[in-house]
């Protein structure tokens, strides 16, 4: 029993389950999920699809938390990428032809990658703190997505690519599949190889795993690129479920939201250590959060405070010196002499 | 007589009156003193609420809650002047030591548990946005008599120009906290304790206070930039000045304080706050110009900036060594 309570995923999965249950009671046919037209339909599911673009940008958020770094600028990359797939499809005069619609995806991924490559080199080669590096983009990025789609909404009609967002594959929304497949990748990338290794060696000292022969410069300059490129994904997703491009709104707040859920997932801030399980199910657990209130008819904005509350919590969750200060006071009630041994269990 | 330490701020000076100049050569009616004063009139609230952050930055920390502060204060004012009836005299005060007592909050969180200074202010933004809406999703107007006399009354200087009594506060704060953090011991603990907070510990120095008391003074400033607001607009809403912590970080930076801490100017965030006011002067003179661009040039120089210090830093502490 200890042993499970002292697994990774125990209170991030507790939470879900907890924030699942209490929906159950909330509504009883919230698991219910039926098939229309050979979709399914459910609460479930729509946690899935809606919130698949928060669970790609948190997988590329993880890798960068783990390096000890933060990404504040993918919010602006979702909707710079979103715009420039929409501006590539608008421009064309058949929005629904394969050619165009995979020239849109390649060309906005590819922006991407840059735009992370960018965040890498600034943090690794500039040696300048990711929070201000990222910051750059983040201030510059809205301006330059306002720029591509001129500061109005555009909106597409291309049904192959509102596919990448709202259509579906056996029964499930398609999003769930690219989801899906990212995260497997990100697993096998950092868990079967050494590079995971890596990554969380860079993040406790980066100077040190120099020393000792890893390429800590090529590690941060492709995590960022990754977690880049996760955001353009997420942008597509995004930008093809609603069929349009808003510069201004598209991504909004969303790096928050993704630092949350690797926060809850387990992974410190500190660097060192992460959980992309974790991160998978605390973004879930975001997901179902604002789901939860959407449904009990608490005004949406409210969504805010609770989930400034959840930061806090969970932040004085990881504080060891929190817990150092409930544990203590609890134990030196009990026996003042231990102290000193149990401080080191 | 020159010292290298005063570089940034020199360059960020002498940036803001190259821009003031090419905005002056290049359009009719720019090069006026009254263009000059628009600029502090527009941006009063920016300086207010920078002038917290750069003790915030200046200390080794950050504080993503400020823009979040102004709107709820807004929010608190409007709804009790307007929808309560209450008087000014009262809600002013109130707002101040609400903004303070949640900059306090959020300081001992930081030092008592030790939680990275990111991670609990940006709780704190969720939950100064959020409380916005608690009180009400709609903006609230303003038309109480003190509220707009506060807006419209125009201080008139000798020429025929003019400033706000907005300008005045902000001024009387930024001549305050350069006093507070040159003159004072308060000041002196923010700067060591920015160089390096374990030296500062070693040194004997209250970091506990100091850490509580610049949050407390970031929370403050961000009120005060809120009542200031609240003339400005003579309205509450619960998306006022979204995103101004990002304007204020930038000023910071662009005035030449250093992102690591222990090095900063006040004088340089004045200057940082001017240019970001003249870049968006210029960009509505322009007219063509949309006012994206004002974000993408503020980026660029975010940039440079940071590029700029990296490279005075990196020099400076290659000297040394």
């Amino acid at each position: 029993m200890a042993k499970l309570t002292k697994h990774h995923l125990f209170w991030p999965v507790t939470m879900l389950v907890a924030l699942l249950l209490f929906n159950l009671c909330y509504s009883p046919d919230f698991f219910s999920i039926q098939i229309r037209n050979g979709h399914l339909y459910g609460s479930l599911i729509d946690i899935l699809n809606f919130g698949a673009p928060l669970i790609v940008v948190a997988i590329g958020m993880t890798l960068v938390i783990a390096t000890k770094g933060v990404d504040l600028s993918v919010g602006s990359v979702v909707a710079i990428t979103g715009a420039l797939a929409c501006l590539t499809l608008n421009k064309s005069s058949d929005q629904n032809g394969y050619t165009v619609v995979l020239l849109a995806i390649i060309m906005s991924l590819v922006l991407a990658l840059i735009l992370g490559l960018w965040n890498g080199l600034l943090v690794s080669l500039g040696g300048i703190q990711p929070i201000i590096a990222t910051l750059i983009l983040m201030v510059a990025g809205r301006g330059i997505a306002q720029l591509i789609t001129s500061g109005q909404i555009i909106t597409v009609t291309s049904p192959r690519f509102n596919y990448v967002g709202a259509g579906s594959l056996a029964g499930l929304p398609f999003s769930v599949f690219i989801v899906m497949a990212i995260f497997i990748i990100a697993v096998i990338l950092t868990r079967k190889s050494a590079l995971g290794l890596f990554i969380e060696s860079v993040g406790t000292n980066s100077e040190a795993s120099r020393l000792a022969g890893i390429r800590s410069k090529t590690i941060l300059i492709s995590v960022y690129a990754f977690c880049g490129l996760c955001a353009g994904v997420a942008g597509l997703i995004l930008s093809s479920n609603v069929s349009s491009a808003d510069g201004n709104n598209a991504g909004l707040w969303i790096e928050l939201d993704a630092i949350l859920a690797v926060v809850i997932g387990g992974t410190s801030m500190n660097g060192g250590r992460f959980y992309l399980s974790g991160t998978l199910v605390g973004a879930l657990i975001i997901q179902t959060l604002t789901t939860t209130i959407y449904m009990i008819g608490v005004p949406p904005e409210i969504t805010l405070v609770v989930k400034a509350f959840v930061v806090l919590i969970v932040c004085l969750i990881q504080s060891e010196s929190f817990r150092k200060s409930l544990f203590e006071r609890r134990k030196s009630h009990k026996n003042l002499g231990k102290t000193e041994v149990s401080r080191h269990v | 007589m020159f010292k290298k330490q005063y570089l940034p701020i020199m360059v960020t000076i002498a940036l803001f009156m190259l821009m003031f100049a090419a905005g002056a050569f290049r359009y009719t009616g720019f090069f006026s003193l009254q263009v000059l004063l628009n600029l502090l009139i527009d941006n009063a609230f920016l300086l207010i609420v920078a002038i917290g952050m750069t003790f915030v930055i200046i200390s080794g920390g950050i504080d993503l809650s400020v823009g979040s502060m102004i709107a709820l204060t807004t929010m608190i004012s409007a709804s009790l002047v307007q929808n309560l009836g209450w008087s000014p005299f009262i809600v002013i005060p109130l707002v101040l030591m609400i903004g303070a007592t949640f900059g306090c909050a959020m300081g001992a969180i930081i030092h008592y548990f030790d939680i990275q200074p990111f991670i609990v202010t940006l709780a704190g933004m969720f939950l100064a946005r959020g409380l916005c809406y608690v009180i009400s999703i709609n903006t609230i107007t303003i038309n109480n008599a003190f509220y707009t006399s506060m807006a419209q009354t125009k201080i008139h200087l000798p020429g025929g120009n003019f400033i706000s009594i907005s300008v005045v506060i902000a001024l009387i704060a930024i001549v305050l906290a350069i006093y507070i953090a040159h003159y004072t011991r308060f000041g002196r603990n923010v700067y060591a304790m920015g160089g390096s907070e374990q030296s500062a510990i070693l040194m004997g120095l209250s970091v506990a206070r100091t850490k509580i008391l610049v949050y407390t003074l970031s929370g403050f400033c961000s009120a005060l930039s809120g009542v200031v607001f609240t003339f400005y607009m003579l309205s509450g809403y619960g998306l006022h000045a979204n995103g101004l912590e990002l304007d204020a970080i930038a000023a910071v930076v662009i005035g030449g304080t250093l992102l690591t801490g222990g090095v900063g100017y006040l004088v340089g965030t004045f200057f940082g706050v001017m240019t970001q006011g003249v870049i968006q002067t210029i960009i509505s003179f322009e007219g063509t110009l949309s006012s994206w661009w004002t974000k993408i040039v503020i980026g660029l120089l975010l940039f440079s900036f940071i590029v700029f210090q990296r490279l005075l830093t990196s020099r400076r502490t290659s000297g040394r060594g």
